[in-house]
């Protein structure tokens, strides 16, 4: 289901303009640097602050609409957080259906009280659906954050969730 | 001391299955023992079912051994674990195979630019633009990431364009279910694409390449950042993609790497005239540019030489899903499926017989047993109302439901629709809803009408393959498994 981007603004503390605005100075020279610059922004605040937006569109030379568009475009960035400490991304494609990942994900959801793309009163996890890591011949496959895990069942998603 | 020279994958499903624990206890095993370890991390040769997979030089020569667990790490160097499978080139599973593309995956380390031989490129700076675009028609090479364009007439396109800036693209962006040949061959391999690469700047005249890979691929997009930075004949920046399964189409992509939303453009212009940035672009798969060095090194009539019809060479199956041989097989096209999905797969993993099979990715058919005689090309499968796509058999067993397939089919198309046409955009949001009605029994013969009349509007109407193809697993799901859908 497409889960619709509530934009939050967010608190100023954990935004750090100058920060922001060195990765937008860093990509705007390059041709179609917008994508780089927002993995960047991402990765440095954990989600894509409304107040980037605005620094990316005045660097770009592109109205803040056009910036928004592009960042809600593509599912990988965010712009409401803050967002879990860890993301597990758990596939749901027809490689990983084919061997339980649908029951996979039913056992995630019970088990963290969370739901796609929520995340973890204690802050820890957030979830989300991936369609494909190319783990297709060891499903159900996850990715936490940047480290790759294959035929999961629930014993593996207990050691996994549990450290 | 003694030393023992070892190779173990680095690739990210031989990591998802614990290559990297079981590294640490050879490591720990080996000081323990005595034993100088000299382990090269490879890429996988491709059978995951046996990952983490070991090898390790003897006196009888290489032997493999696997899947590893870290607590075999003792038993493997001391010469006394029973997990060991000979030299795993001996192995049927290998030798069956024609290997071109994969031919060094999984034997070299992929940071080592000497391990390679550019013979490829060697030749083609030999023979200049006009022997090499030559070369790759005659081989007959079509296009790996579904559409099956042939490569050399796309390429003499953008030959043929008069500009001051041409660009090559590597669309590796691979996010078809149940497809990792292009993860793999960027893990292991890495400089066969750069190569490719470099061999279509020269025959079209591009001073600069863009690889695009999708984000879910952390370990190829850092194996070829640290390639390209080695390679200095030809520029080539890595760009990663941001989650979005559209922009695996060509022109989404050229949107998305120009910094837009990555919406399709309609056609033509065609991107050899006016691709990316406005300039002449060559764009193709992984897996087309990965096939053009040995078309080079060994010519047009030995590649052409191998497959059926008009599929010519070699393809990488990727056999996935519920499969007891699961892995990466490269060879010639034409084998049936039926001797894909049983003989090199090895039927079901669990055990329980084949029900489906979905050919192509998200947007390929599904087929039952009884179209198993259908050989692996792209009109055979064309005249069966499925597509190759980019290589990916993924295989479901008896337990699977296809109504719920079918409705998975349009639910991800309207995740994953571009929204720039009606027929894609409308059409698989009000798809899922007709067959979340025929699931709950409502009105089952005349909901089955409309999602056939749906299909054919999507078909025709929508501007590129995701609206366009996702009738096809729909509509093969309703008509080999039609009892699924009686409520």
């Amino acid at each position: 289901m497409h889960v619709s981007i509530v934009v939050h603004m967010t608190s100023s503390s954990s935004f750090d303009s100058a920060a922001a605005q060195g990765i937008v100075s860093r990509h705007s020279g390059a041709k179609g640097g917008l994508l780089p610059a927002l993995h960047e922004i991402q990765a440095t605040f954990g989600h894509v602050p409304r107040a980037a937006l605005s620094l990316l569109a005045k660097g770009f030379n592109i109205t803040e609409a056009e910036a928004y568009g592009v960042a809600t475009f593509y599912h990988d960035f965010k712009l409401d957080g803050p967002r879990g400490k860890h993301v597990l991304k758990l596939c749901r494609a027809e490689a990983c259906q084919a061997v339980g990942a649908d029951a996979i994900a039913a056992y995630v959801k019970r088990k963290l009280n969370i739901d796609w793309g929520g995340t973890t009163t204690d802050g820890e996890w957030t979830l989300e659906p991936v369609f494909c890591l190319g783990l297709c011949a060891c499903g159900p496959s996850a990715m936490i954050d940047n480290d790759v895990h294959g035929i999961l069942d629930e014993r593996a998603v207990d050691r996994l969730v549990a450290r | 001391m003694k030393k023992i020279r070892a190779r173990l994958p680095k690739d990210a499903a031989a990591l998802a299955l614990g290559a990297e624990r079981v590294a640490d206890a050879l490591r720990k095993a080996a000081a323990k023992q005595g034993i100088e370890l000299d382990l090269v991390r490879t890429g996988s040769r491709g059978m995951i079912w046996l990952e983490p997979l070991l090898e390790i030089e003897t006196d009888k020569g290489w032997q493999a051994f696997g899947p590893l667990a870290p607590e075999d790490a003792d038993a493997v160097l001391g010469g006394t674990s029973d997990k060991v499978l000979g030299n795993i080139e001996d192995h049927p599973w290998l030798k069956r195979q024609t290997r071109l593309i994969f031919a060094r995956c999984g034997t070299i380390d992929p940071t080592d630019p000497n391990a390679c031989s550019f013979a490829g490129l060697k030749r083609a700076r030999e023979i200049g633009p006009a022997a090499i675009l030559d070369e790759v028609t005659k081989s007959g090479l079509r296009g790996r990431g579904g559409a099956g364009f042939p490569a050399g007439i796309k390429w003499k396109g953008a030959a043929d364009a008069q500009a001051p800036q041409k660009y090559i693209v590597c669309n590796a962006d691979e996010g078809d279910s149940g497809t990792f040949a292009d993860r793999m061959l960027m893990e292991g391999d890495p400089f066969l694409l750069i190569e490719g690469m470099a061999i279509a700047a020269l025959a079209t005249g591009a001073t600069k390449g863009y690889i695009y890979i999708r984000s879910e691929y952390p370990h190829a997009i850092a194996a070829m950042q640290r390639a390209v930075a080695m390679f200095p004949d030809f520029e080539i920046e890595i760009r990663a993609g941001a989650g979005s399964y559209v922009c695996g189409e060509e022109t989404a992509l050229l949107e998305s790497l120009e910094g837009k939303r990555g919406q399709v453009r309609a056609k033509p212009p065609l991107p050899v005239h006016h691709g990316l940035f406005g300039a002449p672009t060559v764009i193709n798969n992984v897996l087309t540019f990965a096939s053009v060095p040995a078309i080079l090194e060994h010519g047009a009539a030995f590649y052409a030489g191998l497959g059926m019809g008009r599929s010519r060479g070699t393809m990488p199956i990727q056999l996935a899903g519920d499969v007891k041989h699961g892995g990466l097989f490269e060879t010639a096209f034409g084998l049936t499926l039926g001797e894909i999905v049983n003989d090199i797969g090895g039927g079901t993993w669990s055990g329980r017989p084949v029900r489906a099979v979905q050919v192509g990715g998200p947007l390929g058919a599904y087929f039952p047993p009884a179209l198993f005689d259908t050989p692996f090309d792209y009109e055979a499968f064309a005249a069966r109302d499925g597509l190759l796509g980019h290589g990916g058999v993924v295989i479901f067993n008896d337990t699977v439901d296809m109504a719920a397939q079918a409705r998975f089919a349009m639910e991800f198309c309207a995740i994953e629709s571009c929204g720039k046409c009606t027929p894609c955009r409308i059409g698989a949001v009000r798809g899922q809803e007709v067959v979340d009605k025929i699931i709950r029994g409502q009105n089952v013969n005349a909901n089955l009408i409309l999602l056939r009349d749906l299909c054919d509007t999507m078909k025709s109407g929508s501007l590129c393959a995701l609206g366009g193809f996702v009738p096809y697993p729909v509509l093969s799901a309703l008509n080999h498994f039609p009892q699924d859908f009686a409520r």
